[in-house]
């Protein structure tokens, strides 16, 4: 039923022409049923997109190859996971998510943010319901999901590289993530619109930015493991322009949650604040864009399309609109407060809002360098990871160590009397865990130590924060160290879940360090039979075989490992080849990993070329400590349901802070 | 298109035309059909209230870092009387503001506990006044 799912979206495009012209006449005149229809208009949207969701979904699993979409994207032969997971494989179809996406945050942020801001959500409404104006426009008139043809016999099939469980998660993961930024941002506009000089639309927005954040986080991480383990490089970041776009965004939200306590605290960069959130909502829609617009040459990059001119338009207005909007209320914006030392924790906020931002418009100078020359000089030139890697260590590692700084130091000021008691342990476990690391010879790579010292550091700064804190409220009254603990961290989840994600970022850096700086990379050409050594491992490469899997052709190498005297026994390295209908068909590199559970070192194994004569050009690597990267995650995750978790004193605080805005609403 | 998709994008339709319409058919002839906001004075309270809790939080916090060895005794000194007298100066503010308009009541009692424990409580190895 295209023709259904095609008046879904134009009744979707119609609400949210609705919610923004009412909602904005009605904010602005102050005018409560105008401004209540455009609130259900959104929610309305959102109904309409989940039924236009359901029909695009349905034909997928239909294998209705009437419709053009499910065509190009999927085959008779494809699992039924992979059937789904083509909804948001195609251009058309993550469109659909984004406004899905999009209309449900939409209405839910209206519904739940009305508590913090009964006179902001008027205006929420209209900004929200334009943006959902933009994509709902797209998906009518530039891209539909719903265009049909005559049913050819069999469809396209999905790109190989999307053949993997990791798809099946990392982009919805992504999009909640990108998609999530618009609320903070709409609530910040909003803020302003409304002429608030309070902190409600930070209170509003505060779980949502969290919650954007972390899924944006875990998306690229699980895209990191998806690269790792598909594209089969032996790498799982590349600095590809599609990987860029999810950390810029991603980058300036980091900056955004750490200066937002800045102005939560002391009442400071509130000008700063509304610009983050502005970088990070544009971010997030320029990224969509890169994605989707095929503008720059990517491995991840599926699509060439039109759209791109349409995104441009948009983030060009997104972008106009929101700086208008903050010079407009500069007034507004103006605080008393001002910086009361540089040895301070508010200065060391600050300085790691620098570095981040700093690191952020780095990524994306590098990113949009080609698309500038070859506008200028007609010729596209590529900024390749030697650009990416100098700045990630230039500005990563000091982002690194004031990760283990900021805590040790006061709010407002300190004296050199307590900095030298509180750094006393960091320091003297960092200065030992470096000397011991050269003794081991560590040395050949100098980023490398100064990386790892620089974990300690923090992960002792860490540990004494926890430690230093149980006991002060063991001596509190807690009836033991556990129930100390454990009030420690829920009266304050926020400082606590977050020290929980900087651990998180810390076991992320050692994971890096460890795969980058002292991997081991053997290549050799092996035929049956013949063995090679890479690091401590043995391989012997034994045979090939050939085997037909549910939807490709398998051939695979298999290779026994030995380890010393150690039988660690075989895996199997090879290709799959996928025939795709009427075209040469498609091959991907299907690599071998062992992973050492207790080192968290893996073996990896690429067989780059595999001749007819049974001859196979094997690329190995040994990668230390790669598998913290991914234990990164879940600890990343843990910190962040931490900060995430409702606190009752706050929730207590808030109410009786706003009580009486409430009450002046509830007139209404 | 089929009978069917044209019936059921109709009563998308409908139900979402419906939906909107909602507040003026359920509300047709409203009392007072204005969206209210805070006037001036409650803006100013907003902002009283989110001083003292501002002054409060750190407060808190400048205890519990003094308690956890973060802060030094001379740094702890030198912050708070002045966060006291912040706290002190904000409540006192939104105490004569409630004071003077009764129909709103007074701040919730847990404001006045949470304050009571901020300005008031003191390590146990800070002598009385030392602050000062």
């Amino acid at each position: 039923m295209p023709e259904l799912g095609r008046a879904a979206l134009v009744i979707a495009l119609g609400l949210a022409v609705y919610g923004t012209i009412a909602g904005a006449y009605a904010a602005s005149s102050r005018k409560r049923r105008l401004a209540e229809s455009a609130q259900n208009a959104l929610l309305a949207a959102f109904a309409a997109t989940v039924v236009a969701s359901a029909v695009l979904a349905a034909a997928l699993v239909r294998n209705d190859f009437g419709f053009t979409y499910v065509a190009d994207h999927t085959s008779r032969d494809l699992p039924l996971g992979y059937t789904l997971s083509a909804f948001w494989g195609g251009q058309e179809g993550s469109l659909l998510l984004w406004l899905l996406v999009l209309t449900g945050y939409a209405s839910a942020a209206a519904a739940f943010g009305r508590r913090a801001g009964r006179d902001l959500v008027p205006w929420v409404v209209p900004i929200l319901s334009g943006v959902c104006v933009f994509f709902a426009f797209l998906l009518v008139a530039v891209a539909s999901p719903f265009a049909t043809q005559p049913p050819p016999a069999d469809g396209l099939g999905l790109n190989p590289s999307l053949q993997n469980p990791y798809m099946l998660i990392h982009p919805p993961l992504l999009y909640l993530g990108y998609v999530g930024l618009a609320v903070p941002w709409a609530f910040a506009m909003g803020a302003l619109l409304a002429r608030q000089s309070d902190e409600r639309w930070i209170v509003a927005t505060r779980r949502w930015t969290l919650s954007a954040w972390t899924f944006l986080g875990v998306g690229q991480l699980l895209g990191a493991h998806w690269a790792y383990e598909e594209v089969g490089w032996g790498g799982y970041y590349a600095w590809d322009p599609v990987e860029n776009a999810a950390l810029m965004p991603w980058l300036a939200a980091t900056a955004f949650l750490h200066s937002v306590m800045i102005q939560e605290k002391r009442g400071m960069l509130r000008v700063w604040n509304m610009l983050l959130v502005v970088l990070a909502f544009c971010l997030s829609l320029f990224g969509t864009f890169l994605t989707r617009s095929g503008i720059v040459s990517s491995i991840h990059s599926f699509t060439q399309s039109s759209i791109g001119p349409w995104f441009v338009f948009a983030i060009c207005v997104a972008t106009a609109f929101s700086l208008a909007l903050v010079l407009g209320r500069l007034p507004l914006l103006r605080t008393h407060t001002r910086l009361e030392s540089l040895v301070s924790r508010e200065a060391t906020f600050l300085y790691n809002n620098l570095l981040l931002v700093a690191l952020c418009l780095t990524v994306l100078w590098g990113v949009v360098f080609p698309i500038v020359s070859e506008a200028v000089r007609g010729e596209a030139v590529t900024v390749g990871p030697p650009y990416f890697n100098f700045f990630l260590r230039a500005f990563g590692l000091p982002l690194l160590l004031l990760m283990g700084i900021g805590p040790l130091i006061a709010w407002r000021r300190a004296s050199l009397r307590a900095l030298r008691r509180t750094f006393l342990v960091p320091l003297g476990a960092a200065l030992a865990a470096g000397a011991v690391l050269l003794a081991l010879g560590a040395g050949s790579s100098i980023p490398g130590v100064i990386g790892y010292t620089f974990a300690v550091f923090v992960l002792a700064s860490i540990s004494l924060e926890f430690v230093r804190g149980t006991q002060a409220r063991r001596a509190l009254g807690a009836s033991s160290w556990l129930s100390a603990f454990g009030s420690l961290v829920a009266r304050n989840r926020r400082r606590y879940g977050g020290y929980v994600v900087h651990a998180a970022i810390v076991l992320l850096a050692i994971g890096v360090v460890g795969s980058s700086a002292y991997q081991t990379v053997g290549e050799r050409r092996l035929q049956p039979g013949e063995t090679m050594r890479v690091g401590d491992y043995d391989l012997g490469y034994r045979s090939l075989v050939r085997r037909q899997g549910a939807n490709a052709t398998e051939v695979r190498a298999l290779v026994d490992v030995r380890r010393g005297d150690r039988e660690l026994g075989q895996i199997e390295a090879g290709k799959n080849s996928y025939p795709i209908l009427g075209q040469q068909p498609q091959t991907t590199n299907e690599v071998a990993i062992r992973s050492d559970r207790l080192t968290g070192e893996d073996l990896f194994v690429i067989a780059d070329q595999i001749d007819p004569g049974g001859a196979v050009y094997f690329k190995v690597l040994v990668k230390p400590l790669v598998n913290l990267i991914w234990l990164a995650g879940v600890v990343f995750v843990l910190g962040s349901l931490i900060a995430l978790w409702p606190d009752a004193r706050e929730q207590r605080r808030l109410a009786a802070r706003l009580a009486r805005v409430e009450a002046t609403g509830a007139r209404a | 298109m089929s009978v069917l998709a044209l019936c059921l994008g109709a009563a998308v339709a409908v139900a979402c035309v419906l939906w909107v319409a909602r507040p003026f058919l359920a509300d047709p002839e409203p009392v007072d059909d204005r969206l209210d906001e805070p006037d001036e004075l409650e803006r100013r309270r907003l902002a009283l209230a989110e001083e003292r809790d501002r002054a409060l939080a750190a407060l808190k916090e400048l205890e519990f870092d003094h308690r956890t060895g973060t802060i030094s005794d001379e740094d702890y000194r030198a912050e708070v009387g002045l966060l006291r007298r912040q706290a002190a100066g904000a409540l006192r503010a939104l105490d004569l503001r409630a004071a003077g308009r009764p129909e709103r009541g007074r701040l919730d009692e847990s404001v006045y506990d949470e304050a009571d424990w901020a300005t008031h409580s003191r390590p146990d190895h800070i002598e009385e006044g030392e602050e000062r």
